[in-house]
């Protein structure tokens, strides 16, 4: 295995890690106090508390009360929980408005819904601008009275792009339509407070802030017509059956206070961080350019094109140095088109297939930044010189 | 993340033979930036008629890259009959093997020194001649049908992997079935060569198909004195035997396509061909 220490990692919207708080916080719960909250003895009730706690947490992060958070199983749960719930709810009700840049745990649920309900949907994908940006009117024209549930996520996972959650969330309340809103990006990177928006459901994965995988969030408002997904047993007030996940129920929480402790640095030295590498790489790369809008952006992300370069021989030179990132390409995801966010927003082919994903994290450094400005260059001149739709002129 | 061999490695880190020669005499550019794939090979042959040097650009992934560098490595030294004997699965094989979903590059290979070659020839490529069947990344059905005879290939997914058709929009699916069960029955040779090692999927493929024999299709059978039973499985491919008063009925074939193969579609895999052994 490789030493982590040596790992320049740049790849926090796919996974980060988990911070040395949050695993000691967990590890009495994977030691030593290994009871069921749901027992009637001391010893397992005991662990209750930490739960109890742990929601507290979330919720403080969130804006919310503590008894609208349940806790599931990964962001992919606690999307398929919402929006199966809603079309449950309202079986009269058989439309659903998304994007087309949603992540796949959105993106292929609601392009199945028919297969997976048995029910014929109709589904409206919300298209976005070149900057990866919504359209608010036609976002208002394709709300109907049959729309069941909107679900457009806070902060796309590709290009970092932030969508106006506030102000959809209150188009879709005035109408009288639930509103989700996969947030699994956004936690922890921008603010968030549920008391003042119209959001119903709103979705969050654990390991996107720097605590366990296998510990996602549901908050569902107070009120809001609920389903449940899992069916079992009272955990989680019947909203959500099996036992509590308890040492990353405990390590989720953990991360929530230090995501709130650490807010001001991510959109501040981290966003700093992002600029710089942005700033340098477009400068010293000629042909390269920036996916996404450059301002409504989460603070750590930034989605590169490298013009006539395909993404996977970047990444595995990249890789060479230890630098770890993502790529929009074909080649890198198994399937044989580049990614669908990207061609949503209309990036052409030869910019889609060559775009590299830079997110960064509170344990970035300056050096690293600097360590990848020194080697990006020669690693795209080298592929350039290679490719036969590079000439030496451009 | 791919499994990719040391092989593969060392030709995406160092390439061989990287560049155009000047005033080559032969030229084969294939694939597209659309495609996320494309190669240019030139050589130039020496005065016995020996390709004495051969360079190329790619713009693709680290497997396209290595393909192309070990494909200019195998050439140099070779007449251009000896060169018009290589094969994408000979590139694969210099390279210790492929991903499977990573075929296609060594095809890529393969087609531009066919095109080089054609080219200095002065002949037209008869593959290009073909009917595009993938308009999403232009192949052709000649393309497509000489992947399935050369690497035997036994399934759609198989198809997308060597040829990339497919793997777009997936419109032409149905249509790369229709190639792909004319293709294998014109080639009963290519059938015996095929009976490779059988590997886990399909061992659980006669597992399904077996279980939904028994459970929704005998029964069915057995009320008219028929009977079915599974000889064999080749990729998507599904042998079966008729008995009983099936024999000798004469819907025999309605049943085996309308009834047999849709429940198997229904119930195992939308890709399975039903057919009699005889």
């Amino acid at each position: 295995m490789m030493n982590p220490e040596n790992v320049v990692y740049m790849d926090n919207n796919a996974t980060t890690r988990v911070a040395p708080e949050v695993l000691e916080a967990m590890m009495p719960y994977l030691q030593t106090y290994y009871g069921n909250p749901s027992s009637m003895h001391r010893f397992g009730g005991q662990v209750g508390a930490a739960i109890t706690e742990a929601r507290q947490k979330v919720a403080s992060l969130l804006g919310a009360e503590p008894e609208e958070i349940v806790f599931t199983s990964c962001g992919t749960e606690s999307d398929s929980t919402a929006i199966f719930s809603a079309l449950q709810s309202f079986p009269d009700k058989r439309h659903v408005v998304t994007t087309r840049v949603e992540h796949p745990a959105v993106k292929n649920l609601c392009e199945n819904l028919d297969t997976l309900t048995g029910h014929k949907h109709r589904l409206t994908r919300l298209m976005v601008a070149a900057d990866g940006t919504l359209d608010l009117q036609k976002y208002e024209e394709a709300l109907a009275d049959d729309t069941a549930i909107v679900s457009v996520m806070w902060a796309n996972n590709e290009t970092g792009v932030i969508f106006p959650i506030a102000e959809m969330a209150r188009i879709a309340r005035e109408r009288g339509i639930l509103f989700h809103t996969d947030a699994v990006q956004a936690v922890g990177k921008v603010p968030i407070n549920l008391k003042e928006l119209d959001v119903d459901f709103l979705s969050l994965s654990g390991h996107k802030l720097h605590g366990p995988k296998g510990i996602g969030v549901l908050y569902v408002r107070r009120g809001t017509p609920f389903v449940p997904f899992l069916v079992g047993g009272h955990q989680e007030r019947g909203r959500r059956g099996g036992t509590e996940n308890v040492a990353s129920i405990v390590g989720l929480g953990r991360a929530c206070e230090l995501a709130a402790a650490h807010m001001a640095e991510e959109n501040s030295r981290v966003k700093a961080l992002r600029d710089k590498l942005e700033e340098g790489l477009l400068s010293s790369i000629p042909h390269s350019m920036l996916n996404g809008h450059k301002t409504d952006r989460l603070p750590n992300t930034a989605n590169i094109s490298f013009e006539y370069v395909e993404g996977e021989a970047i990444l595995l030179h990249m890789d060479q140095y230890n630098i770890c990132a993502s790529s929009g390409s074909a080649c890198t995801s198994g399937s044989l088109e580049p990614s669908h966010v990207l061609r949503a927003m209309g990036v052409p082919f030869t910019a889609a297939h060559g775009s590299i994903r830079y997110s960064l994290s509170i344990y970035n450094t300056e050096a690293e930044i600097d360590f990848v400005l020194e080697k990006m260059p020669p690693i795209i001149a080298g592929l350039r010189q290679m490719s036969p739709f590079w000439k030496a002129e451009m | 993340m791919w499994e990719y061999t040391n092989k593969v490695q060392q030709h995406f880190l160092h390439p061989k033979n990287v560049g155009e020669i000047e005033n080559p005499d032969g030229i084969g550019e294939v694939g597209s930036l659309a495609c996320g794939d494309a190669l240019k090979l030139t050589f130039k042959l020496d005065d016995k008629g020996v390709i004495g040097d051969a360079k190329f650009k790619t713009f693709g992934c680290a497997s396209a890259i290595a393909s192309s560098s070990v494909l200019t490595e195998m050439i140099i030294g070779m007449t251009l009959d000896e060169a018009a004997k290589v094969t994408n699965e000979d590139i694969a094989d210099r390279l210790g093997g492929l991903p499977k979903e990573k075929m296609h590059c060594s095809v890529m290979g393969r087609e531009a020194l066919e095109s080089a070659i054609a080219n200095y020839r002065g002949l037209k490529l008869p593959m290009a001649e073909g009917e595009v069947v993938c308009e999403c990344f232009g192949v052709t059905d000649l393309e497509i049908i000489r992947a399935i005879k050369e690497s035997n290939l036994r399934s759609v997914e198989e198809i997308t992997n060597f040829t990339k058709a497919g793997g777009g929009c997936g419109k032409c699916i149905d249509r790369l079935r229709e190639i792909l069960v004319a293709t294998v029955h014109q080639d009963v040779d290519i059938k015996k060569i095929a009976e490779k090692p059988k590997r886990m999927t399909t061992l659980q493929k006669i597992k399904k198909i077996e279980e939904a024999l028994e459970r929704e299709i005998r029964p069915g059978l057995r009320k008219d004195g028929g009977d079915i039973e599974l000889v064999d499985v080749d990729g998507d491919f599904v042998m079966v035997s008729l008995r009983g008063s099936c024999t000798s009925c004469a819907k025999s074939q309605t049943t085996l396509k309308e009834y047999v193969e849709k429940k198997l579609r229904e119930l195992v895999l939308d890709s399975l061909i039903v057919e009699e052994s005889k």
